[in-house]
């Protein structure tokens, strides 16, 4: 935590930690602050006075079906991304764990989508989806199913989360990877000399192993989908059609600043907040535990 | 490789070039879009390049697309690089100071310091939005570059793995340095700052990229459209009503918006892998 040497000095240190505080304090602590503050109160139509309810609009919050409608959505939605990129990496991964020839090509290749914003990810996409001229509406079209990402809900949710996966694959595919190569080679071929073979061999031994990486992406993927995901939503369905594609901060933005509910948005910043931070506990402990191994 | 199974390594190399393709199609349908007229693209797709790169690039960059506000995207590539390279160096620098204080420094309120910043590690931008617009309002940054960069330099990663870096700097430097009668200042220039070289290059590649593909933020602070990052610029072409969408520009935008971290990924590939590992610890 300290060094043992250590250097003397009464107001060096307050200098050095003074911008990060500062910045801190300013755009985090106070508008965090705000949020909690604002989250009690219920303002009049012309901002002139604001009356404290107590947990008022928390229960509004959460007995609006359209909050419980997008909290759904949120879980749909960062469940079938996280799925979705988890397994595409591991299996990606293990491959390119085998792999002799080409191995930095591919794995070069893999990383690229990491670079690209969401919401570019999820423009790209919806260009291959667009049901006028998209490659891939296209040919669905072409087998007989019409492809209308604006009309059906169904197909727009299936968009968002393959963007969203997409970009999310290079990011699990190098922390894989990287657990894969830390396992003893002894491990795996003590078991091909007891006449495992390759698959038996993954799911009793590579698999197994590899748990801390998995629980360790699990906490990333689903912060990232909560919240990393916005541009792609905000980008490609707008939350449409029907809100289907809803997901909780998309709907703190359009309630805060297009429906300019002020309470009602503080109270959802807070239900997020309280999601963030469990979140975060929950990292910070299992990383504990990770290092105890 | 602990037995050799050909078809087992036939398979492999098929799930790779399969794997390959998807990451990789999608870059390549925009980008043959993106050389296309606009008429070839609205109904159609095309399989291969056509011969409109030069003018389309050369359109969107100078003029943008008309029927989305007209901003060139030149302007919104430029406000991008200083959004980004402020974010990137911001945090830096104040990451790198913060760190120094608290390991190498005994003084009160240490700890009380050390959680303030940890606790930024818990809120991030999209869960105070509202308060933290108002904040900016205040201050007049809207449709500044401070306003697009202040709110988001300050971060606890960087002090993080500034901090467990230095951590593991020998205690002896620290001690001859003092012995030879070097500062605190000093010693941080001439010993832990070139020693901090290689951690510098791989958050500065994971920070670029942070910055310059910020979406909510700028979408929030800017309203007049010369202050446009690319990132959000791109969805304004989307949906334009009563118009023919020109997919081709869009596309193009899609490009240029994607070219800057895709080549700083691709060329400092080493400094990105540590950069991503690292921050995550």
């Amino acid at each position: 935590m300290l060094k043992r040497v250590t250097f003397r000095n009464s107001w060096l240190p307050y200098l050095l930690v003074g911008p990060q505080i500062i910045i801190t304090l300013v755009f985090f602590i106070w508008p965090a602050s705000q949020a909690l503050f604002q989250s009690v109160l219920i303002e009049d139509a012309f901002g002139l006075s604001s009356e404290f309810v107590w947990f008022d609009n928390f229960a509004d919050v959460f007995g609006d079906p359209s909050y419980l409608a997008s909290l759904q959505t949120t879980a749909v939605f960062s469940i079938a991304t996280t799925a979705l990129s988890l397994s595409t990496a591991l299996l990606l991964a293990v491959m390119a764990d085998r792999v002799i020839k080409g191995a930095s090509a591919y794995k070069m290749a893999l990383l690229l989508p990491y670079a690209v914003a969401p919401a570019v990810a999820g423009v790209l996409w919806l260009f291959m989806f667009n049901p006028a001229n998209g490659i891939l509406a296209l040919t669905l079209k072409g087998l007989g199913y019409d492809w209308n990402h604006i009309l059906n809900g169904g197909e727009a949710m299936l968009l968002v989360v393959i963007a969203a996966a997409w970009k999310q694959v290079a990011y699990n595919f190098l922390f894989f990877l990287a657990g894969l190569q830390a396992i003893p080679k002894s491990l795996i071929e003590a078991a091909a000399i007891d006449g495992a073979g390759p698959a038996k061999r993954f799911w009793t031994i590579i698999f197994p192993l590899l748990t801390p990486t998995t629980f360790f992406l699990l906490v990333v993927n689903v912060v990232y989908a909560f919240f990393d995901t916005f541009g792609i939503i905000h980008a490609v369905t707008g939350g449409g059609p029907y809100q289907s594609t809803e997901i909780l901060v998309y709907k703190v933005y359009s309630d805060g600043f297009v429906g300019l509910d002020l309470g009602g948005s503080s109270a959802q910043s807070v239900v997020l907040m309280a999601i963030v931070i469990a979140l975060t506990i929950f990292q910070f402990r299992y990383i504990e535990r990770r290092v105890e191994y | 490789m602990v037995e050799n199974r050909p078809y087992l390594t036939v398979l492999t190399h098929l799930i790779m070039v399969a794997g390959l393709l998807i990451v990789l199609f999608p870059i390549y349908v925009a980008f043959v879009a993106s050389t296309h007229l606009t008429e070839d693209v609205i109904s159609s797709v095309q399989p291969w390049f056509g011969d409109q790169l030069i003018e389309n690039y050369g359109t969107v960059l100078q003029s943008g697309k008309e029927n989305a506000g007209g901003v060139p995207v030149s302007i919104m590539m430029w406000n991008s690089t200083i959004m980004a390279l402020g974010i990137t160096v911001g945090k830096i620098a104040i990451s790198i100071i913060s760190a120094y204080a608290i390991v190498y420094f005994r003084f009160r309120f240490r700890m009380f310091f050390f959680w303030i910043i940890f606790l930024t590690l818990m809120l991030p931008v999209e869960v105070r939005i509202l308060p933290t617009y108002k904040v900016v309002a205040d201050l007049g940054l809207l449709d500044s570059y401070a306003g697009l960069t202040l709110p988001l330099i300050a971060s606890a990663t960087a002090t993080f793995l500034f901090r467990q870096f230095f951590l593991t700097v020998p205690e002896e430097l620290a001690e001859a340095a003092r012995v030879d009668g070097a500062g605190p200042i000093r010693f941080f220039i001439d010993i832990l700052l070139p020693l901090s070289r290689t951690n510098l290059a791989a958050l500065f590649v994971i920070l670029f990229i942070y910055g310059w593909n910020q979406y909510l933020w700028p979408l929030l602070i800017t309203t007049d459209t010369d202050m446009t990052t690319i990132v959000m610029g791109i969805q304004r072409m989307l949906f334009v009503a009563d118009a023919v969408p020109e997919w081709n520009l869009t596309m193009a935008t899609a490009i240029l918006a994607l070219l800057p971290p895709v080549v700083v990924v691709v060329v400092m590939q080493r400094q990105f892998v540590k950069g991503l590992i690292e921050t995550e610890k």
